[in-house]
């Protein structure tokens, strides 16, 4: 139901904004044209902050520094309950979209998607966003060097959204 | 200065560590492979959503012009007049900022994306110092990266794809988790910002 609620979301906005335009007699075809036209303007600075972006944690990802950390810190998850299975995704979670997709599919092979770790992937997945890269896109795409308190704070929020929803899952099935 | 290095100190860890540890390791291959392999990557990524950026920016373009994003920020208007003070009454960057939350609200991300990038033009050319980040433009993000989502549609179908048994039954985890780090986003934001005015 929520997914058929969702997948019309998309079509019925085109819809209405085209009805809608035609209704108040905007040159619809023109303006849609022009619009799409700006893509143009920030084509150089986004692909180059994309580029950037990917090398890096391309290579950090492949120093697998991560796994390293993993084996430090799991003594501490354990005194607080936290399955370590999750950690990499959490961690992945603000950097990169793409790697946390692949982590949550892992999860949901392993676990299923009705275990508590699946569960709590989900929420996870579903809760939070890929902090650096909507900052490197957005900063990037307007030439924004000095980001001020934006990178900490978004990853503080990260840390909130994700430490609630192991809490919630912890609450809501148990 | 010191504050201008963040994003340099971020990028030039994961290249210096990734690349060192690599080599201690002796993984030089994929060194290598990884250094090349990211231009592809790159280029593909842009592949993907430079399309999607064009098709919304056409379509929302229609909207703008048909006087619909001026209705939408109207309409939500008194709340986002708080959490932005410094955006003046009727500026085109709150119908972007308007537009990109309700279409995250709904589990669109890529289609908000266009939104967003427009939001940050405009919120730009407010802007008085032109490489530094306003605090318009940090609450923004800031609430971006919260994760306003009401139907996680990624989540759901992913969960179908493994036949979950309720593939919807973490939906209310998920808008209470938001709901949580979004309030959080706010208050620490707005604490931030006052702070450093001060």
């Amino acid at each position: 139901m929520i997914t058929y609620i969702s997948s019309l979301m998309l079509p019925c906005l085109v819809l209405f904004i085209v009805a809608y335009g035609l209704y108040k007699k905007v040159d619809i075809y023109n303006v849609f044209v022009d619009g799409a036209k700006e893509a143009f303007d920030m084509l150089p600075t986004l692909f180059t902050c994309i580029l950037g972006m990917i090398l890096g944690i391309n290579l950090f990802l492949e120093s697998n520094i991560l796994g390293y950390f993993l084996d430090a810190i799991n003594p501490v998850l354990k005194s607080f309950q936290i399955p370590a299975e999750i950690i990499p995704m959490a961690i992945m979670r603000p950097i990169s979209g793409g790697s946390t997709l692949a982590l949550l599919n892992n999860l949901f092979e392993t676990y299923g998607p009705d275990s508590y770790i699946g569960r709590i992937g989900s929420v996870i997945q579903g809760s939070t966003e890929t902090t650096f890269y909507v900052l490197t896109l957005y900063f990037g795409s307007v030439g924004i060097k000095k980001i001020r308190h934006a990178l900490w704070v978004g990853l503080l929020v990260d840390l909130i959204g994700i430490i609630s929803g192991i809490v919630i899952v912890g609450l809501f099935f148990n | 200065m010191v504050k201008k290095l963040m994003v340099n100190k971020i990028w030039g860890f994961f290249i210096i560590v990734g690349i060192t540890v690599c080599v201690i390791t002796g993984n030089l291959d994929k060194v290598n492979y990884e250094i090349l392999n990211s231009t592809k990557v790159s280029l593909e990524l842009i592949i993907k959503i430079f399309p999607v950026v064009a098709l919304w920016l056409g379509i929302m373009n229609i909207a703008k012009v048909a006087g619909l994003l001026d209705l939408l920020a109207n309409a939500i208007s008194p709340f986002l007049r708080k959490l932005f003070p410094e955006i003046p009454k009727g500026h085109e960057s709150l119908g972007f900022i308007a537009s990109n939350i309700v279409i995250n609200m709904f589990g669109l991300g890529s289609a908000a994306t266009p939104f967003g990038l427009k939001a940050m033009q405009s919120l730009q050319k407010l802007n008085q110092k032109k490489d530094t980040a306003s605090r318009s433009m940090i609450t923004f993000l800031i609430i971006n990266t919260s994760g306003v989502t009401l139907i996680p549609t990624t989540v759901i179908s992913m969960r179908m794809m493994y036949e979950s048994a309720h593939p919807t039954e973490i939906v209310g985890a998920c808008i209470v988790a938001t709901s949580i780090s979004m309030i959080c986003a706010v208050l620490i934001d707005y604490f931030v910002a006052r702070r450093k005015v001060k």
